[in-house]
């Protein structure tokens, strides 16, 4: 019951991640899109020399050669001795210098074809793509759930023998508490606490179910003054029924005599 | 006010008839007892082991335990030793024809046995069934035949049972012939944890025929049984918050029952006429508060009104309309006495340490309970009292941590817990202090009712 609760706001917390890289890819696949600046034009047509016909020569890089899957890399180029220059994989046709940005899918060579009078020349460039690695790992405190949080951060508060009173030991602890469970009860409207009395075994079983109920009302109304909502808090006298401990020394007596607040589904 | 005036009628239709034996007398003399069985006033008997005739003495065991036992428990009489008896004897009224010792009736009345009562007879098989003849004497008379107050036939399963239940019918017969009601066919229901989870249980007065009522896995606990002896109610977790459930005693099933919105509601007692159900519950105060419900949690009245918890009310068998209950409105609990319109309330305990689990007396003028008078918190012992005359007497001494004294059917025995190192178990006892006996072994066994027979 209360995990069925819960998995529904914890599979919500996926659906936040899934879309936020969603959002990203989709910002990527914008980049691609844009414009790309045209060529410069082509250098001044130099006077064509009679002699000798000089073959193309080609400079290709891509930078960096190995990307993760949704990254750029940038292809670099330069060519001398050639009117015609086209570069595979969608570039298309190009001018004798210049760069372009390119999103492979996957690890994709690109080979860039020069020809002039002189020939034809031909110079590759591979770049490696790799996987894109998991979503990076939330931060600490957003994976956590309400219920660990209550667990870790709401304490146990502790009595004198036969008494409810809030001791000042208690009042600093349920002022944290406090806090705590308005956080929490603000950004979690499926979570609720119960309230649980216990008792030391001194007492009669009997007197301890309404003292333990007298304990865990009082907390209750100790928070709900300090700003947390009634209907969030429930309370449970567990009375001696299940103590922490069986010694017979004050020690363990001291740690029955609390109040233990524990979350629930709503 | 309905209940009102339904709780004035419980003084008159009260089904409560008990009957007092003449030995028990109350005293409230400072030094005496509360409650006295007094041992001059008892009559003696003796009660030699019975032989079976073939497989018939296969069960005598167990059936001449279960009659010493449910005798000697009755605290009605003196039991006579066995090792002061005749070397022979009798097994029927025919064999008082003297000639060997222990066929005459001066044997018997006579030093060094000097008995009053003789309960003699066999067994034997017919039909394969057990057959008890058994007779009762009063050897004080001049002959044989007129000595004779019991002769009866009883039948019973071969078996280590049926023994037990011809012991237990001829010991409620002899019983009745000195206007005591005994135990015999009364219950004992109460908690344990045996299984790994506090469930009810029954068990006969003397311990045996130990049952499972409950099968909830949870924590069940504080039974209480109807005075007719047909429902048991009890407190149990099963619905997440401690809740009232009413189970018919009759066929095993669990009856409506309304609990209110409530952090608690637990029950306490059934009202003399089981038509009521006292409980003590959150429903109107953020303190435990007294209230009385029908048997199906309808007609809610409250009882009385503190800002203090207040727990334990139970009602006066032969004035339905006082109530004893257990409040903190002092410090820690005591016990106090009101009427059922919650006016009079009356003090009965010094205020010193924790007094708690206040149960009548069928006699309707004293009540047992568990106090920690004179003991650091936790170390209870049970203690009786004459609520007239605030009178009291310490039952129980150094034997652990005793609690929930809760009165027999015949109003001199008890049952209470007693937890003597690490497991509480049952405990019956004469209202004396006396006759100490231990009924349960198994895991933790607490919160003892002592009820009549369901019929």
């Amino acid at each position: 019951m209360r995990k069925s609760r819960i998995s529904p706001f914890r599979s919500g917390r996926a659906n936040a991640w899934l879309f936020a890289s969603a959002l990203l890819i989709f910002t990527a696949a914008c980049g691609k899109k844009t414009p790309v600046a045209p060529p410069p034009p082509p250098p001044a047509a130099t006077a064509p020399t009679a002699t000798p016909q000089e073959r193309p020569s080609i400079t290709f890089t891509a930078e960096p050669s190995s990307i993760e899957k949704g990254q750029s890399a940038m292809l670099r180029w330069q060519v001398a001795n050639a009117t015609e220059f086209s570069i595979d994989n969608g570039v298309g046709p190009v001018g004798s210098s210049g760069q372009r940005q390119v999103y492979p899918e996957g690890t994709t060579t690109y080979t860039l074809s020069a020809t002039g009078p002189g020939g034809s020349e031909k110079k590759s460039v591979t770049v490696n793509v790799s996987s894109a690695p998991p979503p990076p790992p939330p931060p600490a405190a957003s994976n956590e759930t309400s219920v660990d949080i209550i667990n870790r951060d709401v304490k146990d508060i502790y009595f004198d023998y036969d008494k409810n009173d809030i001791r000042d030991d208690a009042r600093a602890v349920l002022t944290t508490n406090a806090q705590v469970l308005k956080k929490v009860f603000a950004s979690d409207s499926t979570i609720t606490v119960n309230v649980e009395g216990n008792c030391d075994e001194r007492g009669s079983a009997e007197y301890n179910v309404a003292l333990g109920d007298r304990r865990a009302t009082a907390a209750k109304e100790f928070l709900v003054q300090l700003g947390v909502p009634a209907e969030r808090l429930k309370t449970i006298s567990y009375g001696k029924e299940k103590p922490v401990c069986t010694d017979a020394s004050e020690s363990c007596y001291q740690q029955n005599r609390h109040d233990h607040f524990a979350p629930a589904a709503q | 006010m309905k209940q009102h005036s339904t709780l004035l009628a419980f003084f008159k239709n009260s089904r409560f008839a008990v009957l007092f034996s003449a030995a028990v007398s109350l005293f409230a003399q400072g030094g005496r007892n509360i409650i006295s069985i007094d041992s001059a006033q008892r009559p003696a008997i003796a009660v030699p082991d019975f032989r079976g005739s073939g497989d018939a003495q296969n069960q005598m065991s167990a059936f001449n335990s279960t009659l010493f036992s449910s005798l000697q428990d009755s605290g009605q009489f003196t039991m006579t030793p066995k090792t002061v008896m005749p070397l022979h004897v009798p097994q029927q009224p025919a064999d008082f024809r003297g000639g060997m010792q222990g066929y005459s009736l001066p044997d018997w009345s006579g030093p060094p046995v000097s008995t009053n009562y003789l309960a003699f007879g066999y067994t034997a098989v017919t039909n394969g069934q057990l057959v008890l003849y058994g007779w009762l004497f009063d050897v004080r008379q001049a002959n044989a035949s007129s000595a004779q107050v019991l002769g009866k036939v009883y039948t019973g399963t071969l078996d280590e049972a049926g023994a037990r239940s011809v012991a237990q019918q001829f010991a409620a017969d002899i019983l009745k012939n000195f206007g005591a009601t005994g135990l015999v066919g009364t219950k004992i229901y109460f908690t344990s944890d045996r299984t790994g989870h506090k469930e009810i249980w029954s068990m006969d007065y003397d311990g045996s025929n130990q049952k499972q009522l409950t099968f909830y896995k949870n924590i069940s606990t504080f039974p209480v049984v109807s005075a007719d002896g047909t429902k048991l109610a009890f407190m149990t977790y099963a619905n997440g918050r401690p809740q009232i459930f009413v189970h018919s005693l009759i066929t095993g099933r669990k009856l409506p029952y309304y609990n209110q919105s409530a952090s608690m509601n637990a029950p306490s007692d059934f009202t003399p006429d089981s038509q009521h159900l006292v409980i003590y519950s959150t429903a109107g105060s953020s303190y435990s508060q007294i209230y009385m419900t029908n048997v199906d949690g309808g007609g809610l009245r409250r009882i009385g009104s503190s800002r203090s918890p207040e727990v334990e009310p139970k009602v006066n068998p032969k004035n339905g309309s006082v109530l004893a209950f257990v409040s903190g409105r002092s410090g820690f609990p005591q016990l106090y006495t009101m009427n059922s319109d919650g006016l009079d309330v009356s003090r009965l305990t010094s205020g010193e340490g924790e007094a708690v689990n206040p149960s009548w007396n069928p006699d309707g003028q004293h009540i047992a309970f568990a106090w920690t008078r004179g003991f650091e918190p936790g170390n209870y012992n049970i203690f009786v009292m004459d609520v007239a005359s605030r009178e009291f007497q310490q039952l129980t001494h150094g034997e652990g941590r005793c609690e929930n004294p809760v009165w027999a059917p015949d109003g001199i025995h008890l049952v209470y817990s007693s937890k003597r190192g690490r497991t509480s178990e049952i405990w019956t006892m004469l209202a004396d202090g006396t006759a100490k006996r231990q009924l349960t072994t198994q895991g933790n066994n607490e919160k003892p009712v002592w009820a009549k027979p369901s019929n």
